[in-house]
């Protein structure tokens, strides 16, 4: 320690800024090192949520190759380990009902291959080997009209429509409850609580009564969905917008106050931008959550369309394949709507990388 | 939105006061016929609804500005709940809101009453053997499995991404599996739960072995700390507010991930069964009081994690500035 004669800053706040008041209510694991501004802390708040994959530390002469090579090749194994064991999973899972249901019946003696090969090409398996799911999500995807409810496509865009318009809805909910709050002592001390509560409640269980209320309004279709799905967006994006719009340090505040703004020119100018290093992650957060309230809302709605309608007539009808390749279906749609925010996230903030 | 609150502060007997008058003024006026639903309402009714109407709003901006005592924050939500109830109640009665489409606070007491019984069986089934054994075992093995792989930056690597997507993932979907292999009761809505709840404890256990200084961990290195000892008396415990921060995310995903799953089969009790066979037979009033139980034991589950928290990381500047 002789050598570093530099005092280390205090690990959470930085000199000068006051200290996050209010814990991120759970969202956020990694909330008690909220971000300063943009740069670090802001990839602590991301891969606390689960959503970075930066690497730790990538060193300055790291190329493209030499990251691609420490970051890539400990993933490549282990989906390669992942693989293995799904095969290891899939010929032990199978193997009674393959020695029940094919090998017996037939009549001709057989030996392991054999086994292996039918475990591995079941019609109905337990467990379905990773390449009959690729045959099926592809057979579902170019083998049927677009429009007809055997194509995947056709689900993720129900799903997908309902997830964006939920998401949209809350994420505008989300914005107008935290400004409200932030400006409103009486609303901060009565509503968050409730907000925080409201998340508590099980998203399934209000589902029917849901549908009920906006049945009798006329709403049937698109909308009780929608709500479904606003209703799990909104609050990352309300939490995370009370802590951002609360983000801006005393010294600017004042700033502003010299200059005679008014509250809407301090929450235009001042409290929105600084904000926004933390809206995007709630937005990442959000339209996943949004994902979740859509195609869980498709059960109770009794919908015949969507990703979770699928899931659950491949349940009735113990289609195994075809649960699976929903399933797959519903995490490559994950993936794609996060990356367009992230995307978006990029462009808003491409000015303000830290050198 | 201007804040309207006189320079010179009213005591706070004055709000106290207010705060009783009002309450016992609401009470009184749901003991007139009107609010029983017996007799239609009279312009009478209206008025002083209205008049309590602005006594709440006054009442509950009195108490959120009272400063430095403990409880104002909990005092001035329980207020507002308090009035919102009231108000639901006396004006569900006064326009006659079918009972199908949004039952009375009373009715939904009532139904949580005279189902008591019903209610402690799916409470049982769902929370108790569900969830409860679900989070315990997704949380502790995403714990054991950080701090098994912390010393192999290889395998670190390798799951860190492929966790951290899972985040993006509806994991829920694999709900219909999970009935398919392990039957119709609780062990499959537990492996949901298991599987929800594993990811995110991993993902913040291992970020939050990495949050320790560097300062203290030279420390611990200048004091010739073992690996363990380095472990278990300081990353560990700077660990715990991001250990925290999964647990109570887990706490929700949990209830969720059991309750999706008594969708796709369940035997005939369990709080999502239950929720669902009521709701097709329009019986609002029991949904709703299956809904009071999941939020009931979601909020208790939540408050007492917090509560934990700040016995166990009372030190963190998070919890210290409250």
């Amino acid at each position: 320690m002789a050598t570093s004669s530099k005092p280390a800053p205090p690990p959470v706040s930085p000199p000068g800024r006051p200290e996050v008041k209010r814990a991120p209510l759970g969202l956020s694991p990694a909330a008690p090192s909220l971000p300063a501004q943009g740069g670090t802390g802001r990839r602590d708040l991301a891969s606390g949520m689960g959503l970075s994959s930066k690497p730790h530390a990538v060193g300055e002469r790291g190329g493209l190759v030499s990251r691609a090579w420490e970051q890539g090749l400990p993933v490549a194994v282990m989906l390669l380990v992942f693989m293995l064991i799904w095969y290891g999973g899939a010929w032990g899972m199978n193997a009674t009902g393959a020695v029940e249901r094919v090998l017996e019946p037939s009549g001709n003696p057989w030996n392991w291959q054999d086994l292996l090969i039918t475990t591995l090409n079941m019609e109905r398996p337990v467990l379905p080997a990773p390449h009959q799911i690729a045959l099926d999500f592809w057979s579902s995807l170019v083998d049927w009209p677009v429009d007809s409810p055997r194509n995947l496509l056709f689900h993720v865009a129900v799903t997908g429509e309902t997830t964006l318009v939920g998401f949209v809805m809350g994420t505008v909910l989300g914005l107008v409850l935290s400004v409200l709050i932030v400006h409103s002592r009486t609303l901060d001390r009565a509503l968050l609580p409730w907000i925080v509560a409201s998340q508590t409640v099980p998203v399934l269980a209000i589902a029917p009564i849901v549908l009920v209320i906006l049945g009798s309004l006329g709403l049937e279709g698109l909308a009780p969905k929608a709500v479904i799905a606003m209703y799990l967006s909104f609050f990352p994006v309300t939490v995370a917008m009370v802590q951002g719009l609360r983000s801006p340090q005393v010294i600017e505040t004042e700033m502003m106050h010299t200059y005679a703004a008014t509250r809407w020119q301090a929450l235009w100018m001042l409290r929105l931008p600084a904000a926004l290093p933390f809206l995007f992650p709630a937005l990442r957060v959000g339209i996943a959550a949004s994902l979740v309230g859509a195609m869980v809302a498709e059960l109770p709605t009794g919908a015949t369309a969507g990703l979770g309608a699928r899931l659950l007539t491949g349940s009735y009808y113990g289609n195994t394949l075809a649960i699976w390749s929903a399933l797959v279906m519903s995490a490559l749609l994950g993936l794609v709507l996060t990356t367009l925010v992230a995307l978006t996230e990029h462009l808003a903030l491409r000015h303000r990388r830290q050198p | 939105m201007k804040p309207a609150l006189p320079s010179v502060p009213i005591s706070h007997r004055t709000t106290a006061a207010a705060v009783v008058v009002s309450l016992v003024a609401a009470s009184l006026l749901f003991l007139h016929p009107v609010a029983q639903g017996s007799a239609p309402p009279t312009a009478v009714f209206w008025l002083v609804l209205v008049v309590l109407g602005g006594a709440a709003l006054w009442t509950i901006r009195r108490v959120a500005a009272i400063q430095g005592t403990r409880f104002d924050g909990v005092l001035t939500a329980a207020l507002f709940g308090l009035w919102v109830l009231y108000f639901w109640q006396m004006l569900v009665v006064a326009f006659e809101v079918p009972r199908v489409l949004l039952p009375a606070p009373t009715l939904i007491v009532q139904a949580l009453i005279d189902n008591y019984a019903k209610l402690w069986g799916d409470f049982t089934q769902t929370v108790l053997k569900a969830v409860c054994i679900g989070w315990l075992l997704g949380s502790g093995l995403g714990f054991a499995v950080a701090v098994a792989i912390d010393r192999m930056p290889f395998l670190q690597r390798g799951l860190l991404p492929l966790a951290s997507l899972t985040s993006t993932v509806p994991l829920v979907a694999v709900a219909p599996i999970a009935v398919m292999w392990f039957g119709f009761e609780w062990p499959s809505k537990a492996a949901v739960v298991v599987l929800m709840t594993f990811f995110p404890m991993l993902v913040s256990t291992l970020a939050g072995l990495q949050a320790s200084g560097k300062l203290e961990r030279e420390l611990m290195h200048s004091y010739a700390a073992s690996y363990s000892r380095t472990l278990w008396s300081l990353r560990l415990p700077a660990a715990t507010p991001f250990m925290f921060g999964a647990l109570k995310v887990n706490a929700t995903l949990a209830l969720i991930g059991a309750i999706v799953a008594e969708f796709f089969g369940s035997p005939t009790v369990g709080l999502g069964f239950r929720i669902s066979t009521e709701a097709a037979r329009m019986n609002m009033s029991l949904v709703w009081g299956a809904i009071v139980v999941a939020a009931v034991t979601g909020s208790l589950a939540y408050a007492l994690l917090v509560q934990l928290e700040r016995r166990a990381a009372f030190w963190h500047p998070s919890v210290r500035g409250k």
